[in-house]
């Protein structure tokens, strides 16, 4: 394997690896604010315990996506140091800014949120939460500017030894792509964190343990409001993100659509397989008219082929393809989970319905998957290029030996797995135990009690049944 | 904008990257430090109580390691470029030690059967990340970086050598002391004992690392040897070693006494002194003998923006890690959140 590929697999890899824990604490940090503010309004003690169990868990997920966020921060430079080197004068101060404005915000105050409680009094610990997520955020921007620059480059001459040079500071920072993109994600990490409070307040439900049902059943009921607006809502922000995408990187949405010739009123390819040798698709199941619709909001809207260009500017077609479906069929499952639960709660059944609560645990990993797929269809529908239409990714990579690359690809690979595996033991032990285990119960006092005590029993018992 | 066109970017960038890497230093490196003492703490109660000493404070320390890399990176990109390749191997050791360390933070404090393997991993990060920064350190003063057409051009392991594993075990040695010094002003009763015990073999360690490359970079480099003994920079350069060697003795002197943040300031000094004094040896050079600050910097336009953000923003960042210290200031309570099941 040459250096190249293997430099691009252990980006993939590390990165993927990231993303994950990001697309998980943005949602779950602003739930976390949600809970905050509704403790302070009405001092319900449900709400703190839904704090204290979230934060925890948050608390876990924000230490993975720290740790390997360095690693990316440095992998910039080690493995893709013509990167570096030609595109420091344009978006090397998104990074900066990045770190200057959100990592020391969530730094700073992710000490007084996890440990800062009986220190600064409650009010001064909701601001502490609100920063951190408000951070959180601005991370996103940053980072999604850059990338989103990468994707449609503007604002910038280059020199006559190949490096990039901004013209514009603010010009870089709002590409024309960067609002739908950083829409794109930041409600993709809405949902995902949404879809794994829902699932696991679903399995409080179901396990049907009374002293948690107070907790499950508003946790439940707030995200999959929530959510019932949230789906919709990123679907159009999708289908804005994909006008755009024509606009600019039309050679990414033929990949997408696996189209080979330019065409009007061209079908839509629900499934199909790719052949990029014969540039043509192979067991296509087609709905004629709906992609010109789709795409370009009309019926005679004329749609670009791959054969547009050489094939040495071609992305790689049929990871786009498929990772475009995945990421699209995991959103249709969504959406029809969240509208579910809407009609659920019309007819007094939300918190009662047991195939429901199977069906939200089982969509706790499609927000991830629906994430990941997305990053794929971003990132190698750029390919060639690391700077679309201008840097070849193989310009971009640094100059070393293949068995350094390959050596740290092996620790990272065996190193992030591990982690992952301890994070599902950690975060599932303390799913398990249920919001309620950071009461301090005396062992001989049943759990019916405590709930009794709280005053929560009568509703415990009714969601039991 | 005009007022700006002559101003030294270079300059600035140099020495905003030398103050940044150099809290970067100071403030990981007593956590980095406190985790290498972990291995020797006699109870776990003491691994308890020094690991809740740096709970709140731990990410914002590795926050300036960030900054620093990112800062390189925005001002002096060709440098960046070709000194991240160059230390592949190191590096790449730097981050996984640091990700572990990361999470051992993270899961050790959920307590349960598997504390002990956490302890350890939070030892082994924290050992492998401040050897690999020494060994960066060392390799960067001391070795030659192979560079053709402006990318890097050597082998993965150029690094290596007898006097970057030495600068490695200083490093490592001399975050023990700061570790040692933190945990004497953090904390009380036995862990506090076991901080001063460390004191005096952990600052032997690290004087006998400094004094050794002390002596022997102007042997490595005949151009650092000029540097240090030409006249007059040895006049502004000799305070450096003399001030160096009194924190060191006051350390010695220090150990025991009363007023508990005596050492760790005194080991705030030391470390201060030692690098500067290592950026006077590279000075004015971005990559030793290959570059210089002004051949690797960004362009205008850049340095500008950059230099703006950082001269606008840090000291608002330093008020708020100000302010984290402040709110958890005086001594750790090892008392966990929830009582283990």
């Amino acid at each position: 394997m040459d250096q190249l590929l293997l430099s691009r697999l252990q980006f993939a890899f590390t990165i993927g690896y990231h993303i994950l824990w990001p697309a998980f604490t943005i949602g779950i940090a602003w739930f976390i604010v949600v809970l905050s503010a509704l403790w302070l309004r009405t001092h319900n003690a449900v709400y703190q315990h839904l704090v204290r169990f979230w934060t925890k868990v948050f608390a876990l997920a924000f230490g993975m996506g720290v740790v390997t966020g360095v690693v990316i921060s440095y992998q910039l430079g080690l493995n893709w140091s013509g990167y570096a080197r030609a595109t420091a004068d344009a978006i090397g101060p998104l990074f900066v800014m990045e770190v200057l404005t959100a990592f020391f915000l969530e730094a700073g105050f992710i000490g007084v949120m996890l440990y800062g409680q009986e220190r600064v009094g409650e009010k001064l610990h909701f601001v502490a939460c609100l920063i951190v997520a408000i951070g959180t955020v601005i991370s996103a921007f940053w980072i999604i500017s850059a990338n989103s620059w990468m994707q449609t480059p503007t604002a910038f001459t280059t020199t006559a030894d190949g490096r990039f040079v901004a013209t514009d500071f603010w010009g870089v920072v709002f590409n024309p792509s960067m609002p739908y993109r950083l829409a794109h994600m930041i409600a993709a990490s809405f949902i995902t964190g949404g879809f794994v409070v829902t699932g696991v307040s679903a399995f409080w439900l179901w396990r049907g343990r009374p002293a948690d049902q107070p907790a499950a059943r508003k946790a439940f009921s707030v995200c999959l409001g929530l959510l019932a607006v949230l789906m919709p809502a990123q679907m159009l922000i999708g289908d804005q993100h994909g006008l755009n995408t024509r606009k600019y990187q039309p050679m990414k949405l033929a990949a997408i659509e696996a189209r080979w010739d330019t065409a009007r009123r061209v079908p839509i390819n629900l499934i199909a397989w790719p052949d990029e040798k014969a540039e043509r698709n192979d067991y296509a199941l087609e709905i004629p008219l709906l992609g010109s619709l789709i795409l370009t909001h009309s019926l005679n809207g004329e749609v670009k082929g791959l054969k547009e260009v050489p094939a040495s500017e071609r992305p790689p077609v049929l990871p786009v393809f498929l990772a475009f479906r995945v990421m699209v069929g995991c959103g249709m499952l969504l959406l029809a989970v969240a509208f579910t639960g809407l009609y659920l709660r019309w007819r007094g059944r939300l918190y009662t319905t047991r195939w429901y609560q199977i069906a939200c645990m089982g969509c706790v990993p499609l927000g991830f998957i629906a994430t990941l797929a997305g990053w794929v269809v971003t990132e190698v529908g750029r390919q060639p290029y690391v700077i679309y239409g201008h840097f070849r990714t193989a310009e971009a990579v640094s100059p070393l030996a293949t068995g350094a690359v390959a050596g740290s690809m092996a620790v990272a690979f065996v190193l992030y797995n591990c982690l992952l595996l301890v994070f599902f033991w950690y975060a599932g032990r303390l799913a398990w135990r249920g919001p309620m285990s950071g009461l301090p119960t005396h062992p001989a006092v049943p759990l019916a009690t405590v709930a009794a005590a709280l005053g929560q029993i009568p509703q415990a018992t009714g969601g039991a049944k | 904008m005009s007022m700006l066109a002559n101003f030294d970017f270079a300059s600035f960038f140099a020495v905003a990257a030398a103050i940044v890497i150099g809290l970067y230093v100071v403030l990981d490196g007593f956590d980095l430090g406190v985790g290498i003492l972990f291995p020797l703490a006699p109870r776990a109660s003491d691994r308890d109580a020094m690991m809740a000493t740096l709970e709140p404070f731990w990410d914002g320390n590795e926050t300036w390691l960030v900054l620093g890399g990112m800062v390189l990176l925005g001002a002096f990109p060709l440098a960046f470029a070709i000194l991240l390749p160059a230390f592949y191997v190191p590096l790449c050791l730097m981050l996984f030690g640091l990700v572990i360390r990361g999470v051992a933070f993270e899961f050790r404090s959920q307590g349960g059967r598997f504390q002990i393997v956490w302890s350890a991993t939070f030892a082994a990060g924290s050992f492998i990340a401040a050897f690999c920064q020494g060994a960066v350190l060392g390799a960067f003063v001391g070795r030659n970086i192979t560079v053709s057409d402006g990318a890097f051009a050597g082998g993965p392991f150029d690094w290596l050598g007898l006097f970057s594993l030495a600068t490695g075990l200083g490093v490592v040695a001399a975050y023990g002391l700061l570790g040692a010094c933190w945990l004497v002003w953090k904390t009380s009763g036995s862990t506090q004992n076991f901080g001063r015990e460390l004191m005096l073999p952990t600052l032997l360690c690290a004087g006998a690392a400094i004094l050794l490359i002390s002596v022997w970079t102007p042997f490595a480099k005949p151009q650092i040897a000029e540097r240090w003994f030409a006249w007059p920079d040895f006049l502004w350069l000799t305070p450096l070693p003399i001030i160096a060697f009194l924190a060191g003795i006051g350390i010695l002197l220090t150990r025991w006494s009363e007023r508990e943040w005596v050492p760790l300031a005194l080991s705030l000094l030391l470390f201060v002194t030692s690098l500067a004094g290592l950026g006077a040896s590279v000075w004015p050079e971005a990559i030793p003998g290959v570059m210089t600050i002004w051949q690797a910097s960004s362009m205008h336009r850049t340095q500008v923006i950059v230099a703006g953000a950082v001269v606008i923003i840090v000291p608002i960042i330093l008020a708020y890690i100000g302010y984290g210290y402040w709110l958890f200031r005086g001594k750790t309570k090892p008392v966990p959140e929830f009582p283990p099941r």
